[in-house]
């Protein structure tokens, strides 16, 4: 073992990267997990939602000078709709009884939602320059730069308001009875197809909130969807489908492995490592460390 | 007996197809209309006879792609014999994710995914290791003869996969008819009732996919051979993936003759797009996508299946 392997002034940054990622991992997990909770359904197009959702936030910043931050109440309730006509259009009326047509449905949206960006936008990396594009903060032997802190905030405070959501108000009251018994909740009066699409609303309205946390210290292009899709599925199997402590937690922690991941193994082959856990996760603990057997 | 008549006269009819028409375009058409359909068959059998979603059908694919052409440049083996073995790799990669995933009871979603993981794994393994030339990707030079599965003209190769899909062809109707296939379309209406009924379901599925991934890895291998190049990207990345599953879903699951309709519907919609608004990069995807999420939406059983109703309304307005 070389000895900067456990040189503190590596790790420790290595560490505190792999957290502000893996905040915003949790929040796009956040979405997802909500909407497998309510719905039961895996929304495949969560990573494309995500793409068009950053490119919503980098149009916004080139076009019209608006800052990634101030953004925020317009992509949110904009993911919020998108989201909510997406389950009541299309996604509500192509069940037809069987969990596959959904997963289809959703793999369909998301290639038309891919490849149109493609063709607008063509496969260019994109990036934004802001004020804070160079800041940086200094934690013990860390430099961090300031988009990631304020990721790694927004992205907690996100979560929490998507928690207090479901907690603590009529909306999540509704949204929790029609997940544990929908029949039973329609019969005291609550429209159900109405919650679905309001839950599949708020699970995209959060990714709305991601990507304007995410860009200024990341990227857009037409694929860069696929690889937090796959990366969200592992946290929210990791942390148990449907559950909020498992989705942020698993989040955090995925961030990190990442991190540390890379950090020892090469970019690629740390990547490896996460679907690695993905597979071993789905075939020998298929309902995660917090989620309840089904 | 009729409906191996049927693929004899289909084989009998395209390969005809020469006499009436000279046009490269035409035969270029056929042929990747063809290919597509093959991937669509594979799918076909694990999912439509099945009932497995497998959103990494390009895991095979891969392996027979790169198989085929790595057989040829660092093994020195005759292309003839090469995709023998890239059939039998992906077969065997089959059985080895059908092992794992089968095997802790994955269905579903959960099959699905873990499926796209493992194209995933395998893609960033391409990307990282010498003997599949990593990103730059892997040339086969160009030898034309016969003898090296390399023919002067288009011809060549569309007889070459007319011949792969008539194989496949049979093979399907064979299955459809056959004791596994009845048990493999036992598993995939209800489980449980079928282990009940004494049938292993474990090992049903498993020489579902290995079956399946032997007929992707084949398309692998063809791809190899037509365009002499391969990448990470065009191995196990979601192209070949969706193109297998979309050809098979529009036109119709668990049926014979549905993938090559499928295929051949798709590949006429991205023609006719071609021509009105030239070749523009992902709009064939969107076609794809776009038709998938209708045809689920509004035909869930496929353009083979209003063939189904008709016959269904037919014998009820007798009855």
């Amino acid at each position: 073992m070389a000895p900067f392997m456990f040189d503190l002034s590596i790790l420790i940054p290595s560490v505190l990267n792999g957290l502000t990622t893996g905040a915003i991992y949790a929040l796009i997990a956040l979405g997802l997990t909500l909407i497998y909770g309510v719905l039961h359904i895996i929304n495949f197009a969560h990573g494309a939602a995500l793409m068009l959702a950053l490119y919503g936030v980098y149009l916004l910043h080139t076009k019209m000078g608006i800052s990634p931050y101030w953004a925020l109440p317009i992509l949110i309730p904009g993911m919020f709709f998108l989201g909510y006509a997406l389950q009541k259009i299309v996604i509500n009326r192509s069940s037809h009884g069987r969990d596959e047509n959904i997963l289809l449905v959703t793999l369909g949206i998301s290639i038309v939602m891919e490849n149109l960006a493609l063709l607008f936008f063509k496969s260019d990396t994109q990036t934004i320059e802001t004020s804070l594009t160079l800041a940086v903060v200094e934690i013990g032997p860390a430099f961090i730069s300031t988009p990631k802190i304020i990721a790694f905030g927004g992205a907690l405070v996100s979560s929490l308001v998507l928690y207090l959501l479901i907690a603590k108000t009529d909306l999540g009251r509704a949204i929790r009875a029609v997940s544990k018994e929908k029949d039973g909740a329609r019969l005291m009066g609550i429209d159900v197809d109405h919650v679905y699409a309001m839950t599949f609303g708020i699970g995209l309205a959060a990714l709305g909130a991601a990507a304007c946390f995410l860009l200024p210290a990341y990227y857009v292009n037409p694929q860069v969807g696929s690889g937090f899709v796959l990366i969200a599925f592992t946290i929210v199997v990791l942390g148990g489908m449907g559950s909020f402590p498992g989705a942020l937690l698993g989040g955090l922690l995925i961030g990190v492995v990442e991190s540390i991941g890379g950090l020892y193994l090469g970019e690629s082959l740390g990547q490896i490592g996460i679907f690695l856990i993905f597979i071993l996760v789905l075939l020998f603990r298929p309902h995660g460390f917090f989620g309840a057997k089904a | 007996m009729k409906a191996f008549g049927l693929i004899g006269l289909f084989a009998l009819v395209l390969g005809a197809l020469p006499l009436l028409t000279d046009s490269g375009v035409h035969i270029n058409f056929a042929m990747m209309a063809l290919y597509a359909g093959l991937m669509g068959m594979a799918w076909n059998i694990l999912a439509g006879f099945g009932g497995q979603f497998s959103f990494g059908h390009s895991l095979f694919f891969g392996f027979g792609a790169y198989v085929q052409i790595i057989a040829q440049l660092s093994w020195g083996i005759n292309p003839w014999f090469a995709i023998l073995l890239a059939i039998a790799a992906s077969a065997a990669v089959g059985a080895f994710v059908g092992a794992l995933s089968f095997r802790y009871g994955l269905r579903g979603s959960y099959f699905a995914l873990v499926t796209l993981a493992f194209a995933e794994v395998a893609r960033i393994l391409a990307l990282s290791v010498d003997i599949t030339g990593g990103g730059v990707g892997l040339m086969l030079p160009l030898q034309t003869s016969a003898a090296n599965m390399q023919f002067e003209s288009k011809l060549g190769f569309f007889y070459l996969i007319l011949f792969m899909v008539v194989i496949a062809l049979l093979l399907t109707q064979w299955l459809k008819n056959s004791r596994v296939g009845a048990y493999l379309q036992a598993v995939r209406d209800n489980e449980d009732a079928a282990r009940a009924a004494g049938v292993n379901p474990f090992r049903v599925k498993l020489s579902g996919i290995v079956l399946s991934g032997a007929m992707m890895g084949a398309t692998g291998a063809f791809y190899v051979q037509v365009f002499q190049y391969v990448d990470p990207a065009i191995a196990f990345g979601p192209q070949s993936s969706v193109e297998a599953l979309v050809a098979a879903i529009v036109g119709g699951l668990g049926t014979v003759w549905g993938p090559l309709l499928g295929a051949l519907v798709l590949h006429t919609l991205s023609d006719v797009t071609r021509n009105l608004f030239g070749s523009l990069p992902g709009i064939n995807m969107v076609i794809y996508g776009s038709v998938l999420v209708l045809i689920v939406m509004f035909l869930p059983r496929g353009i083979a299946g209003i063939g189904v109703s008709v016959k269904e309304l037919w014998a009820r307005s007798r009855s």
